[in-house]
């Protein structure tokens, strides 16, 4: 059977010369996770394009692309509150462009999102933001994120360095969920895929096997198209809901 | 033991904790409908909390998930 983790592999695709940035040494090549995530975001950008004619009656790329606008558009409502248009630029770029990533990755051989340095790379992105909207909103009363109010001071002892922990633990959870997501569905489809070949290698017997693998294997594809979706969902209400944390600090 | 051997049953034993939160996706979703079922008026505006209960409980799952593959792989 072919190795499942193969299609993880980052190759590169065009090479470019290393330059030296602060006696850092950066390589310029563009691989395949690059290029997966340039065509992500060409993708978004193409699209919205096409989308957003305004016509009175909507086409069909129209409808979907406000269908995806008014999803997040209501989260950020429900979610901060009446601030929520001034983070839907930002969450909803993060929720277009996660969600285009994922969806090629189910289309092509490569998935930008399935790299822990990707999904990383946006969770600590998320976190810097509400560490500099709560510095900038709240000044050093920033802190009392951690010290909930309502407790008797005793327990601030335990609770402080919780808090403390739960909060620098969120950007890890965070790119953790969508990279786990993406490489446990993508290993799992081929494997699955795996089956259907070494199973109907094994005579007749082994095609009823092989049949039932691939139907799986169709049926895993739909969830996965769903995973794919929901990933990009839930990273965009959980960026609402550690931005409402800072936002609305005093209810806290 | 040879190590090869050791380190695939290592694999499969940090995937236990995948139980863990398959029983909490479980409680969650069952609670959420019963929930919805008794005033399904209300239902509409608790799936966003649904969804990031899903997907904290889910998190745990794939911590176990990608132990597993750092055992096997690395």
């Amino acid at each position: 059977m072919a190795d499942p983790m193969h299609q993880f592999q980052i190759q590169k695709v065009v090479e470019l010369p290393t330059v030296n940035v602060f006696g850092l040494p950066i390589d310029l090549s563009i691989t395949n996770s690059v290029a997966a995530m340039l065509l992500a975001a060409t993708l978004v950008v193409v699209f919205y394009a096409a989308a957003a004619r305004r016509a009175v009656v909507p086409g069909r790329l129209q409808t979907v692309g406000e269908m995806l606008y008014g999803l997040v558009d209501g989260l950020a409502e429900s979610i901060i509150g009446h601030d929520g248009k001034k983070f839907l630029p930002f969450v909803f770029t993060l929720f277009a462009f996660v969600l285009f990533m994922n969806i090629q990755g189910m289309f092509l051989v490569f998935t930008a999102t399935s790299q822990l340095a990707v999904t990383l790379t946006l969770g600590l992105m998320v976190i810097l933001t509400v560490v500099g909207v709560g510095f900038a909103k709240n000044g050093l009363k920033f802190f009392k994120l951690f010290a909930p109010s309502g407790v008797p001071w005793p327990l601030y002892f335990l609770l402080v360095p919780i808090e403390i922990l739960s909060f620098l633990i969120r950007p890890i959870t965070l790119g953790l969920r969508l990279f786990g997501n993406m490489l446990g569905g993508h290993v799992v489809l081929k494997i699955f895929a795996g089956f259907v070949i070494a199973l109907g290698g094994l005579g007749v017997l082994g095609w009823a096997g092989s049949l039932l693998a691939l139907s799986s294997v169709i049926a895993l594809t739909a969830l996965e198209f769903m995973v794919a979706f929901l990933q990009a969902f839930v990273f965009a209400v959980l960026t609402c809901v550690y931005l409402n944390d800072v936002v609305h600090l005093d209810s806290h | 033991m040879e190590a090869e051997a050791a380190k695939y049953i290592g694999a499969g034993l940090a995937m236990l904790g995948m139980i863990g939160a398959g029983i909490g996706l479980g409680v969650m979703f069952g609670n959420y409908f019963q929930g919805a079922l008794r005033n399904p008026t209300a239902a509409a505006q608790e799936r966003p909390m649904l969804f990031l209960g899903m997907a904290l409980t889910e998190a745990l799952g794939i911590f176990a998930l990608v132990i597993a593959f750092l055992i096997l792989f690395s």
